[in-house]
């Protein structure tokens, strides 16, 4: 990793479909050693994936989205990885984390209604061993994600000119 | 009646792109890349802490100098940042953006018919605040074989008996030039043996892209013959706060607070507490912004030599400045029918110094969409022109 491999990869997570003849003219190499760093990069797994970020309320199918919190009793030996991994497992489950504080995992899952993600945390997720406590909270609105606000501001009058 | 507008004030020319202006006001989807200032807004951290001491109901006048607090955060920034030392107490004044510290400079030092100096194509300001003081502002060309430094040779060439001293922009508006320290270094001979003062507007230090800025005031045998001047416009993107500031040496400082205790009594305290901010907290999104101003540079410089107008890679500021004689236009005729034809602003070079003729200033502080938007419309506009 270095400077020219960190300019790719901000470039890249923020718009992941720059063209890499822009993204070399960006980090002042050339286009071909541009390709052999991404490719580099995405061999030891420093680029997991290439996603949009979509405002979903926007495009009219508002999905559900509920922050879930679990106390969870950590196995001998294991921790919280093997119960960690079997949640994951699940595609409703969006993002999957360790926390310090007063719970354990927190989960972000998404389903089509409210009623989907009572369901599956009571029928899949409270009743895993290890589970001791859940609290699930509905995502009323998302203000900003991954970086990106979503609500647009007012563009601020500029002078065309000045010195 | 009388005409009761003075002579000095008379003599000012009027500005070399009212026009523009006025051609502008007429566009809606106008591409401006002719205004010197950051498109980002303020980090907000440096916003949110100004409205909360606004809340506390911090809002009366501050010391002339500014608030100790500023003061002392500048001159650990100035020895920190750039190695150039300066007293919090003594050296330094808080002032109304750099070009109340360029003005206030120039009269605490220039005298009718002193000759000053002017490292051109720069800022129009200096040669009007020259003028008014009835000093008589002298231009040194940088030139484009140069990548537009400063040369001893240039300098030489104009000093007379009656020259002062020296007013030098660097990294450069509009050029993107930038001094070395061996640049400086040869410059600083010819400043001694003239036994010259220097003026640095140093506004745009932060934006070095290649290397760091040198700060003309850490070569000891200037250091008590340079007035610094700096500011937080274009580094942490303040410009509407209006707050720079002026060091120089106690004696050149005492008589610049004079002229600001009387012109200005202080800058507004706000913008004080908001560039107190800035220094304490505000590295980070600094960093970020002159990061992202160096990939633009990067994509708008490429576009441009890729449209055969040729530009150096501008090692400071966020201005590009090719040169448009491939195309047969001057830069005004350039800038005027690039405006009119494809709603693209740029500034005619030679508007900024005579060594700026032949070549347009292109501020790339706008979104990237926006500077690729204005390289196709330039790409148009110069298929049309063939």
């Amino acid at each position: 990793m270095d400077e020219k491999d960190r300019i790719l990869l901000q470039e890249l997570e923020e718009n992941c479909r720059t063209p890499v003849s822009e993204l070399a003219v960006l980090a002042e190499v050339s286009e071909q050693d541009a390709q052999d760093r991404i490719g580099r990069l995405e061999a030891a797994g420093v680029i997991r994936r290439y996603g949009a970020v979509v405002d979903w309320e926007r495009s009219g199918d508002g999905n559900v989205a509920a922050v879930i919190e679990l106390k969870v009793s950590p196995e001998r030996d294991f921790g919280y990885d093997r119960i960690a991994e079997r949640i994951a497992r699940f595609p409703q489950v969006r993002s999957l984390r360790l926390m310090t504080g007063t719970y354990d995992l927190q989960l972000l899952v998404a389903g089509s209604s409210m009623h989907e993600i009572a369901r599956f945390v009571a029928e899949q997720i409270a009743p895993m061993d290890r589970i001791r406590e859940t609290a699930t909270h509905i995502i009323m609105k998302t203000y900003k994600e991954n970086g990106t606000t979503f609500a647009g501001r007012e563009e601020v009058e500029r002078l065309p000119y000045s010195f | 009646m009388r005409d009761f507008v003075s002579a000095r004030a008379r003599a000012i020319p009027p500005s070399g792109i009212r026009r523009f202006f006025d051609i502008a006001q007429t566009m809606e989807d106008v591409i401006s890349l002719g205004v010197g200032e950051p498109d980002f807004v303020t980090p907000w951290c440096v916003c949110e802490a100004s409205i909360y001491s606004i809340e506390q109901g911090s809002t009366a006048y501050t010391s002339n100098k500014g608030t100790p607090q500023l003061r002392g955060a500048i001159s650990r920034y100035l020895d920190t940042r750039f190695g150039v030392g300066y007293d919090p107490d003594e050296e330094i004044i808080v002032t109304c953006g750099v070009s109340e510290a360029a003005d206030i400079a120039i009269r605490a030092v220039v005298d009718p018919g002193d000759e000053v100096l002017i490292a051109e194509p720069c800022y129009v300001s200096y040669t009007p605040c020259v003028s008014l003081t009835g000093g008589i502002p002298v231009t040194v060309p940088c030139r484009a074989e140069d990548e537009f430094r400063l040369t001893a040779d240039a300098l030489m060439e104009r000093i007379t008996p009656r020259t002062k001293a020296l007013i030098a922009n660097f990294p450069n508006n509009p050029t993107g030039g930038v001094m070395q320290e061996a640049d400086w270094r040869a410059v600083a001979d010819v400043l001694v043996d003239h036994d010259l003062l220097l003026i640095s507007d140093e506004v745009y230090a932060e934006l070095t892209y290649d290397g760091d800025h040198f700060a003309p005031a850490t070569i000891p045998e200037l250091r008590d013959r340079t007035i610094t001047l700096n500011g937080f416009s274009k580094a942490f993107a303040m410009t509407g706060w209006r707050i720079g500031y002026l060091c120089a040496p106690p004696a050149i400082t005492a008589a610049a607070l004079k002229i600001h205790q009387y012109v200005a009594l202080c800058a507004p305290v706000m913008g004080q507490v908001a560039a107190y901010e800035a220094l304490r907290i505000g590295e980070a999104e600094k960093d970020a912004m002159v990061r992202e101003y160096r990939l633009r540079r990067n994509l708008f410089v490429d576009g441009l030599n890729k449209l055969g107008l040729t530009c150096h890679l501008p090692k400071g500021a966020f201005y590009a400045f090719p040169s448009v004689e491939s195309t047969g236009m001057t830069d005004t005729e350039f800038a005027e029918s690039l405006l009119r034809e494809q709603h693209v602003a740029v500034v005619p070079g030679s508007v900024l110094g005579p060594s700026g003729a032949g070549h347009v200033r292109c501020a790339y502080a706008v979104s990237r969409d926006d500077l690729k938007e204005a390289l196709s419309r330039m790409g148009a506009f110069l298929e049309s022109a063939k």
